[in-house]
C-alpha cells in the first residue's frame, strides 16, 4: 500500500520535472490553457452576476390593468370578485383614479399642474400580483385579464425582465458552445504535447518495455502529466478570472452607487471553483489517454 | 530452461534469419551462440525475449511457449530475463543508480529495498564508487558492466547477452566474462552471442554455432571464425 503510494508520488514528481525541464514552454502551455478556460468561465461569472442584477431589479412580475374611464363603482366591485376568485391571482390591490393622481402629485412634485386640470385623466387601476413566475403564464395571463369587461388595458409590468431573460438564455448558450469548442482546443493542446513527451522519452520507453514494464507502467506519467497540466491550467484561469473581477469591481462599485443600489460582483462559488479546476483536469488526462493510445504502439521496440 | 523446437524467423521483405533452429538449453547451463553478423544471433535471442515472433516452430521458456504469449503478458516474462545489449541502451539523461534502479522501479520494489539491491548489483559489476555519475562519463567497458548491473538486479534467473564484449578490448572483454562466470556459478542460466573467436578458443564452454540462420554440427566445438573480432556486428 505504501509502496504503491510512493510509487505514485514518484511519478508525479517525475511529471512535474519533465513539464518544467523547459521552464518557459511548460508554463506557456498552462498560460494557453489557463486563458482557453478563463473565457468561458469567466462569461458564465459575467452571466451569473447578471442574472442576479436583473432578479433584484425586477423582483416578482406584476399586471397592471387599467379600467375603462366610464367604469362604475359596481363594475370595479364585481370585477374584484372576478380576480378574487382567479386561481392564478396571489394578490389584488385597487388604486382608485382619485389615489393614483395624488401619488402622481407627490412623485413628480407636479402637484400645482395636477390642482389646474379640470378632469382627472387617469383611470383606476388594479395591481394583480399573479401565482406564476414564467413568461408564457405571464402572458397568458395578460390576455385573459385583457379580455374582462371594463378593462382597457392590461400590462404585464416586468416583461422588458423577461426580454433580458430570454437574452441571457441566448448568451447561456454562447458559452456553453465556446466551452465546448475551447475545451476541444484543450484536449488537442494536452494530446500534442503528450505526443512531443512521447517522442522525446522514446529510448526510455523502449528500454522500459524490453525490461518488463507493463503498458500501465509506460502509460501512467503521462496520464499525471496531462492531468497535472490540467490543474495548473484551471488554477491560472481561476487567477485570470479573479483578477479580471477584481478589476471591474471599483468601477462597478462607482456605478452602482450612482444608481444607488448595492449591487457588487460575486466571485466563483467554491463548488464553480471546484467544477472548473476538475473540469481542467479531466480534460487534461482525456487528452493524455487519447494522445498515448494513439502513440504509444508506435514506439514497440524493434 | 530454454528450448527451440524446429524455429524459423523470416522478415517482411522474404529474409530468412532462422532456419529450423532447435537446441535445448539446461537450468543453469552457460553456452556461447557464435557465428558472423548476420548469421541470425540477434534474432535467437530476440526471440527468447519475445522482442520478435517466430514465423513457425515453438520457443519454450520455463516450459512457457514465448512465442504465443500474449501481449499483456510479455512484461511478466521479460522480468525473469536479464538482457545485456551490446549497444548497452542505458538511459543518459539519469545517474548510473538510476538506471539501474529503472527495472526495480518498473516491478513496484519498495524504495528502502531497491536501493539495497541497487547497490548489491553495481558492487557486484564493480561501480559502485560511480552511482552518482552520469553513464555518458563512463567507459565503454563500464558502461557495459552498467549494462550488466542493470540486467541481473531483478535477480533473473536466466540472462541474455548480446554482443556484450562486441566493441571492447581484449582486457575489458575478459572483466566482463569473468562477471559472467560468476553468475553461472551461482546457477543462472547464461546465453551469451559473440563472434570473438579469441572468447571461444579460450573457454570450455558449450558452443551453439549459427551460420546462415543454421545450427552447424557439431555444436560442442568451436568452429573457427573468420572475423577477427573487433568489427563492430
Amino acid at each position: 500500500m505504501m509502496s504503491a503510494l510512493n510509487q505514485h508520488l514518484g511519478v508525479m514528481k517525475t511529471a512535474l520535472r519533465r513539464m518544467f525541464t523547459s521552464p518557459l514552454a511548460g508554463f506557456l502551455n498552462i498560460l494557453v490553457i489557463g486563458i482557453a478556460l478563463s473565457l468561458p468561465a469567466g462569461m458564465y461569472v459575467l452571466l451569473q452576476n447578471t442574472q442576479n442584477l436583473v432578479a433584484q431589479l425586477s423582483g416578482s412580475p406584476q399586471i397592471s390593468l387599467f379600467l375603462t374611464m366610464e367604469t362604475t363603482a359596481d363594475d370595479v366591485a364585481q370585477l374584484r370578485n372576478q380576480l378574487e376568485r382567479h386561481a392564478g391571482i396571489r394578490g389584488i390591490e385597487f388604486i382608485s383614479r382619485t389615489a393614483a393622481l395624488e401619488q402622481l402629485g407627490q412623485n413628480t412634485g407636479l402637484e400645482d399642474v395636477i390642482a389646474g386640470l379640470e378632469d382627472n385623466p387617469l383611470p383606476d387601476a388594479y395591481v394583480v400580483s399573479p401565482t406564476a413566475i414564467d413568461a408564457r403564464s405571464l402572458d397568458e395571463l395578460r390576455n385573459e385579464l385583457q379580455r374582462l369587461p371594463g378593462v382597457e388595458l392590461a400590462q404585464l409590468d416586468s416583461a422588458w425582465a423577461y426580454k433580458l431573460e430570454a437574452i441571457l438564455e441566448l448568451a447561456r448558450i454562447a458559452v456553453l458552445v465556446l466551452a465546448s469548442l475551447l475545451s476541444l482546443g484543450l484536449i488537442a493542446i494536452t494530446f500534442n504535447t503528450i505526443r512531443l513527451q512521447i517522442l522525446t522519452q522514446r529510448d526510455e520507453i523502449q528500454i522500459a518495455r524490453l525490461i518488463g514494464a507493463t503498458d500501465a507502467f509506460i502509460r501512467r506519467p503521462f496520464m499525471y502529466f496531462g492531468a497535472l497540466q490540467g490543474l495548473f491550467g484551471g488554477i491560472a484561469a481561476w487567477l485570470i478570472i479573479a483578477l479580471g473581477l477584481q478589476l471591474l469591481r471599483l468601477p462597478l462599485a462607482t456605478l452602482s452607487q450612482l444608481y444607488s443600489s448595492t449591487f457588487s460582483l460575486q466571485p466563483l462559488s467554491f463548488s464553480d471553483s471546484l467544477s472548473l479546476l476538475l473540469f481542467s483536469v479531466y480534460l487534461g488526462w482525456l487528452g493524455a489517454w487519447l494522445s498515448v493510445a494513439r502513440h504509444l504502439s508506435q514506439t514497440e521496440p524493434r | 530452461m530454454i528450448a527451440f523446437n524446429q524455429v524459423s524467423k523470416r522478415y517482411p521483405g522474404g529474409y530468412e534469419a532462422l532456419k529450423h533452429v532447435s537446441f535445448e538449453l539446461a537450468k543453469g547451463e552457460m553456452a556461447f551462440l557464435s557465428g558472423h553478423s548476420g548469421a541470425g544471433k540477434s534474432t535467437l535471442l530476440k526471440l527468447i525475449a519475445a522482442i520478435e515472433r517466430p514465423t513457425s516452430g515453438s520457443v519454450l521458456v520455463n516450459n512457457q511457449n514465448v512465442s504465443v504469449l500474449k501481449k499483456g503478458a510479455l512484461p511478466y516474462l521479460r522480468r525473469n530475463l536479464g538482457l545485456i545489449f551490446q549497444d548497452h541502451k542505458l538511459l543518459f539523461d539519469r545517474t548510473v543508480f538510476d538506471n539501474v534502479l529503472l527495472p526495480l522501479q518498473i516491478c513496484g520494489f519498495d524504495h528502502r529495498e531497491s536501493g539495497k539491491r541497487v547497490r548489491a548489483a553495481l558492487d557486484k559489476v564493480g561501480l559502485l564508487n560511480r552511482e552518482k555519475s552520469n553513464p555518458i562519463a563512463l567507459s565503454g567497458g563500464e558502461q557495459q558492466r552498467l549494462c550488466i548491473a542493470r540486467a541481473i538486479v531483478n535477480r533473473p534467473s536466466i540472462l541474455l547477452a548480446d554482443e556484450p564484449t562486441g566493441n571492447l578490448d581484449a582486457e575489458y572483454a575478459q572483466e566482463i566474462m569473468a562477471i559472467f562466470n560468476s553468475f553461472h556459478q551461482v546457477g543462472v542460466t547464461l546465453l551469451i552471442s559473440t563472434h570473438d573467436a579469441d572468447m571461444l578458443r579460450n573457454s570450455h564452454v558449450r558452443v551453439i554455432a549459427l551460420k546462415h540462420g543454421e545450427i552447424q554440427h557439431p555444436a560442442s566445438h568451436p568452429e573457427p571464425v573468420h572475423s577477427a573480432g573487433t568489427g563492430p556486428a
